[in-house]
């Protein structure tokens, strides 16, 4: 007879694995009421020290050409399917069919690459170069937001979480992120995942707890630039609109069905970057005419 | 009580005497530094107390007067949106811009810092390194932050060594004299003990642990040994030689642990920026954002903290 081994399910801050700073754990459950594993109960302290490892790597994220962040972002697709069985028993465990953890499985990992290919095509789509009624040339580019707050979807463990921090890495910004507080054990999982995918570590923080606990945290915190709310619980976003002003977050909510093809969408990747109009004085050479 | 130190008096310590240090039992005392639970409001105080210790530093090759006008600047007035906050103790800087930071701080209590004896290497002649010095005080210096020759101290000159400190002193006179030891070159406690000595027996006021320039730094455990040996100094002298930990001290809580163990290992009377001082120049905005969190509950973010 053998020890059943039991995984410990921790949080991903920076890279590492640590337990909650706090010590504090809560029981996750099966629709039966069973408890599955236990689970870290993140602090206050535990955002912040996210927040400071998802600074720390923004910039040198944000400034990977866009070729190379596909190519990190295909090897996480590369890295779930193999541990696609993973997935699916922890699905099944969390109480969907077979059947449905392995089409969420499937459909996690072709978003992946469908947004490993956007990493270098969002921005030419987005960008523009403005007519203007002077010697200039006027561009408008995108640049990262910096550092985002996610708030996962309650109600789906693994394609509402890859559906969320992919459009936002995908634009060169870091996140820190809380997964659904009923259905963590994947989130976990993913953390393993992207950490053998060549993601730096810092660019996806994943912590497990209680949103209601944490959404003052993430909202009045200083260093985070943007919060992205799939949640469906009203007063909760209320409360994170209204302290996200401090530092004027932008405060995106989506209330899609994430399995669904409206779950995937390259206007979410615009949704994070932010808009740098630049004025370039040129000369009127040889009299040439131009628009710009 | 501070005494009065004559230069005719000066002895060699007897290396035989001093202690062995116990590496396992310097990281077991300093593991327990950290796990002190303190309170919001000694925390506050403690913050503050960083501040008022900080030698704000800059000491590179690309140093212009006009960064150094920034950071004296900066040294006056840390986050002039939260009014009530001390000034750092001091600017260190090198011989070069003295003058530059002298002007600038002027009769604000901030004094300037110079390292000086060929910094950071050492690597001169004695007489260089006396010229140095002297051009610093003449340039306006309140402090001269020296280097020891860490090659003579290795190659067991410590003869050399404890005069070079010894003439060094003599120039400075009344000027407030830090010796750098440079702990990462010295390898092992032991020698940063044997330094330590050799340093406070030859006139030092602060011993230093290290310039910056070599890694590791001001680790804790370097930082204890030379509180230790600060103590039983004073033990047998009743002289209160200072402590100036620099490089690698970055966060407030890392600052506020060497508040501990300052406290606990040589006591309150060491905690004035008389005898402590933290050699740094991103500890500042780091502890002024604990500053805020502390007052608002709210986490700061860089973006909103003058970089110098």
């Amino acid at each position: 007879m053998r020890l059943e081994i039991l995984k410990t399910y921790k949080l991903f801050i920076g890279g590492q694995f640590p337990r909650t700073e706090s010590g504090r754990y809560y029981p996750a459950l099966n629709k039966k009421g069973e408890v599955i594993a236990n689970m870290c109960l993140s602090s206050r302290k535990d955002v912040k020290n996210a927040v400071v490892s998802a600074r720390k790597v923004q910039l040198a994220w944000g400034e990977k050409t866009a070729f190379n962040r596909s190519q990190i972002i295909y090897r996480i697709a590369e890295m779930l399917e193999g541990r696609r069985d993973q997935f699916i028993s922890e699905l099944v465990k969390q109480g969907i069919s077979k059947n449905k953890a392995e089409e969420e499985v499937n459909l996690a990992v072709d978003r992946i690459v469908y947004y490993a290919g956007w990493c270098d095509k969002f921005a030419p789509i987005f960008s523009s170069v403005n007519p203007v009624a002077s010697s200039h040339f006027n561009f408008s580019a995108l640049e990262p937001m910096g550092v985002v707050g996610i708030f996962a979807s309650e109600t789906s463990s693994l394609i509402g979480l890859i559906s969320l921090i992919l459009p936002v890495i995908v634009g060169g910004n870091t996140c820190v992120v809380l997964a659904s507080e009923s259905l963590p054990l994947c989130a976990v999982t993913l953390a393993e995942v992207i950490n053998t995918s060549d993601v730096p570590g810092g660019v996806v923080n994943i912590l497990t707890g209680k949103a209601g606990e944490l959404a003052s945290t993430f909202a009045s915190h200083m260093d985070i630039n943007a919060l992205f709310y799939a949640g469906s619980d009203e007063a909760l976003l209320s409360e994170l609109q209204q302290k996200a002003n401090s530092n004027l977050k932008r405060v995106y909510s989506y209330t899609y069905d994430w399995g669904s093809e409206k779950g995937q969408d390259v206007y979410i990747i615009n949704d994070f970057q932010e808009v740098k109009t630049t004025w370039h004085p040129i000369e009127n050479v040889g009299g040439a005419s131009s628009n710009y | 009580m501070k005494l009065k130190k004559e230069k005719s008096k000066l002895v060699f310590p007897d290396l035989s005497s001093i202690p062995c240090i116990d590496k396992v039992g310097v990281e077991e005392r300093v593991a327990r530094f950290q796990t002190r639970s303190i309170k919001d409001a000694s925390k506050e105080q403690a913050l503050r107390m960083v501040l008022n210790m900080i030698d704000l530093t800059t000491l590179e090759g690309k140093d212009t007067p006009q960064k150094v006008k920034q950071m004296c600047y900066k040294a006056m007035h840390l986050h002039d949106a939260h009014p009530g906050l001390p000034s750092v103790a001091a600017v260190c800087v090198y011989p070069s811009m003295v003058a530059v930071a002298k002007k600038e701080v002027q009769d604000s209590g901030v004094k300037v810092a110079s390292v000086s004896t060929a910094f950071p290497s050492g690597q001169a002649p004695l007489s260089i390194k006396l010229e140095d010095t002297k051009f610093a005080i003449d340039e306006g210096a309140d402090e001269i932050d020296m280097v020891i020759s860490r090659g003579k101290f290795l190659s067991g000159e410590y003869q050399y060594v404890f005069d070079e400190i010894a003439a060094i002193k003599e120039v400075c006179g009344k000027v407030r004299l830090k010796v750098i030891l440079e702990t990462g070159e010295l390898i092992t406690l032991d020698n940063v003990r044997k330094a330590s000595e050799i340093a406070m027996y030859a006139g030092a006021d602060f011993i230093k642990t290290s310039t910056g320039k070599i890694q590791p730094a001001a680790t804790m455990q370097v930082t204890y040994t030379m509180l230790c040996a600060i103590k039983d100094y004073y033990h047998k002298t009743g002289i209160m030689i200072g402590m100036k930990p620099a490089g690698g001290i970055s966060t407030a809580k890392l600052s506020i642990h060497n508040l501990v163990m300052v406290k606990e290992v040589l006591g309150s009377a060491w905690l004035t920026n008389e005898y402590f001082r933290f050699g740094a120049s991103s500890l500042a905005n780091d502890v002024l954002m604990q500053v805020l969190k502390t007052e608002t509950g709210i986490y700061q973010s860089a973006d909103y903290f003058s970089i110098d």
